[in-house]
Parts: C-alpha cells; structure tokens; sequence
C-alpha cells in the first residue's frame, strides 16, 4: 500500500520510490511556503506531502569543479548567511532575498521556487543569468539540465513523473565577473515582481565585454534567458549606446499581460529600464573582482 | 478521519507531546493541543507575521509548518520570552514606549525583533525596519514598535 499523510526520507532514492508508488498523488515539500498555502486554499489535495528536508545532499552548499553545488532545499536564509556564495554570485542571493519575509526566507528555497514555477519567481532570473545547472533524479536515473529549461509554464515544469530536483550547479567564475537582480514592485518589501532582470556578465582585462546572459521574469508565460538582450553587451565596454540596445531588446522580448500588478505596455517600458540598472550594478561588481 | 500521528517536541524548553493529523500546521497545534495561545493567527498564508516563532533557531511563520515537523525540534513561542515575572527588555520598552495598541501582532513582532537582535545587537532603523517587514500592525504605524526595539537594543547592549 503507498504511504498517506507525511513522510520526510533520509534519501534521494527513497523519495523517487515514494513519488513513483504514489503515482501523482505526492507533493514534494521543501520549505512549504507555496505547497501549504495551496494546501489551505484547497488548490491542492495531495494523498502524501514528501517532505524533503532531512535529505543531507539537499541541504548542502559545497565548492564543486571550481563553483558551488547548491542542494535544493538549502533555506534562503542559509544562502544569505554564506560568505562565499555571496562573494561569488551575489545576484542570485539578492533574488532569494527578495522572496517573501525574513520568517519566509527562514524556509523557502531556490529548489522551491524554481518548481512552484512562478512567472515572477524572484530567484529564478539569476539563477539562469548564473548558468546553473539542474540536477534531476528519476525513476530512470540522474539527468542534468539548464536551469532556463525546467520551467514551461505558469505552475508547470519539465519534471517527470517521480523526478526530484537535487541540486543547483554553478560554473567557476572568471575574473572580473559581476551578477545582479532587480526587479520593480511598488513596495520595497513583501512584494511581487512587477517586471524582474538578472544579469551576468564577465569584462577581459580592458574592460570588454566578452561574456553576458540575460534573464527576465514577470514577462512572460515562463521566465526568459534573453540572448538578443546579452549580444547587445558582448563585445562592447557596456558604455551607454550598449545598454540602450540591452534596454530595448529586453523590452523587445517582453510578451507580458496586463494584471493588478501593471499593464502589458507599463512592463515593456519598465523592463528596459530595470534591465539596464541590473546591468550597471552587474558591471560595477564585475570591475571589483 | 486520517489517522493521527504522535509528535515530541520542546517548545520554550519544556517536552511536550501532542497528536495531529498529517495536514495540521504548527500554530494550530501551538494554539488548539498545547493551549499556548499567546502565538496569534492572521492570514495563514505566511504575509502577515503575527504567528512568529523561532523553529530550531530559524524565525518562521508557523502558519507555514506543519505540526509533524516539529518532532524532534526546538520551538521558541512569546510565553517562553519574560525570565519568571520579569519581563524581556523588549517587552518591557514596547510598553514604556506604547509600541503596541490593540496587540494582536505584538507576540508576532516580539519574537521576530528578538531574533534581529540575536542575530544583530545593534541594527540601525532600516534594518529593523527591513527585518519586520513580514510582521503587519495594523494599529500604530510602525514607529512606535521601531523605537521600542531600538532602546530594547541599547539597554540590552548595556548588559
């Protein structure tokens, strides 16, 4: 008979088994602040929460092949309170520091938030500026995949039946590389993302643009890895005729909606700019380092 | 009915042991099988605070854990705050300073700056400010709570 109710294995494998036995009627839970909020509002009913917390591999944040391998259900707290982390990709932690509160943070998780497949999910645009990759385990074994490629709609993902998301891997940095996110919202705090840029990029010793990814929530069905948006950097010294093109091919990218939170035409005209100051914070750090 | 489960938890030192079903979250049991009543419950969604407590040293809304969790963990709720009679120098300066009016956020908010000042002595006012965004008062407009924690974090800098 499957397991009803809870259970929070020790083990990747034991949770690929209970996923697969419970055919659809599991939920994975990592910090539970979108799957207990769905839960209370009667959006989900899941025969079996599996509770993914206790799996040590899923809490580690570890130096691996000269980056970081993040586990997916490291707290967003505990990539705030990481030096190194910080050090390295600090527009990624400003994405998970801008999910919810700091009781919120003191739970949530990028695997999470990568899996609730928001549009608007705060840590997911840097996540693909970083390049991270995911690690996916499944029924039919280990597979790894671009971070841009999980989501693929609002609430949907590319996960298959009884897969799990592990792990978030990180390439080495180059000198002189910078990240930064930024979003809009009209609130500083305890906000959604109106319009959201991540951005990455790495200068050679002159100062040229020689590597950059673009990545834009909140304006579309899925969030976006914009490559027209990061041509418009490469090759230049991300002077102002560069970030003029990057702001009009992020807007050029955007297929918004209009909702309560902005219009279809409030969006397009906000992401060039948040894109084009997500751009000069990534460029002042990528010059420090 | 779904069967219920046994937890063993230690909430404010003392162990406690309850059953719950599998879907019952933490401030629920808090408040319903361990009649502590001081957590309060706002909006359940983890927007507005109030249910604040430190769950194995982590600030969270324990609206957003399930009871089961709790198994094992340690739960710091505001009854465990005052020494005895003697109350926290948080409580204490959010009543010489009036940071509280009709008080149903106030347990919520205590806990949530008890545990900026744990991490921090000594925060300026954005980063109180910043830390208590995710706890709504709906009474006092802010200020109020903001300078108690601030003479709460002097006095208790001062030993």
């Amino acid at each position: 008979m499957a397991e009803e109710g809870y259970v929070a294995p020790h083990t990747v494998d034991e949770v690929v088994s209970l996923l697969v036995e419970a055919g659809g009627d599991a939920r994975v839970m990592a910090g539970g602040t979108d799957v207990l909020v769905q839960l209370h509002a009667d959006l989900i009913e899941p025969g079996l929460f599996v509770d993914i917390k206790n799996i040590p591999e899923l809490r580690t944040i570890a130096a691996e092949a000269g980056g970081f391998r993040v586990g997916a259900a490291v707290t967003s707290m505990e990539l705030v309170d990481h030096e190194a982390f910080n050090a390295a990709w600090p527009g990624v932690v400003e994405g998970v520091a801008l999910i919810g509160s700091v009781q919120v943070q003191g739970r949530a998780t990028m695997g999470g938030n990568l899996c609730n497949a928001s549009p608007a999910a705060d840590s997911v645009p840097p996540l693909i500026a970083a390049q991270a990759v995911a690690a996916i385990v499944g029924p039919g074994g280990p597979r790894e995949v671009p971070v841009e490629d999980i989501i693929t709609g609002p609430g949907q993902t590319s996960l298959d039946q009884g897969e799990i998301l592990v792990s978030f891997l990180f390439p080495p940095r180059a000198p002189h590389s910078g990240d930064c996110y930024m979003r809009l919202t009209p609130r500083t705090e305890m906000d959604i993302a109106v319009v959201g840029a991540g951005i990455n990029l790495t200068l050679d010793d002159a100062g040229t643009c020689v590597a950059a990814r673009v990545a834009l929530g909140a304006v579309a069905p899925t969030p976006l890895l914009v490559a027209q948006a990061a041509d418009a950097l490469i090759g230049s010294k991300v002077d102002d005729a560069a970030m003029a093109k990057l702001a009009t091919a992020a807007s050029s990218a955007c297929h918004a909606i209009s909702d309560k939170r902005g219009t279809k035409l409030y969006r397009i005209k906000t992401v060039g700019v948040i894109a084009r100051r997500a751009a000069e914070k990534a460029l002042e750090r990528a010059r420090k380092n | 009915m779904a069967k219920k489960v046994h937890v063993t938890t230690t909430v404010n030192g003392d162990e406690h042991e309850f059953l719950c079903e599998t879907s019952q979250t933490l401030v629920d049991v808090l408040r319903g099988e361990l009649e502590l009543t001081g957590t309060k419950e706002g909006c359940s969604t983890g927007d507005c605070g109030a249910c604040s407590v430190i769950f194995d040293g982590n600030l969270v809304c324990s609206c957003l854990v399930l009871a089961i969790e709790a198994d094992g963990k340690s739960i710091e709720t505001i009854e465990g705050m005052a020494d005895g009679k003697e109350l926290h120098p948080l409580q204490q300066k959010f009543l010489e300073l009036n940071g509280l009016q009709c008080g149903i956020c106030t347990p919520g908010i205590l806990i949530a700056a008890k545990a900026l000042l744990q991490r921090n002595p000594d925060p300026t006012e954005t980063e109180i400010r910043f830390w208590l965004a995710g706890n709504l008062c709906r009474c006092t407009g802010y200020d109020k709570i903001i300078r108690s924690v601030l003479a709460a974090a002097a006095e208790m800098r001062e030993g």
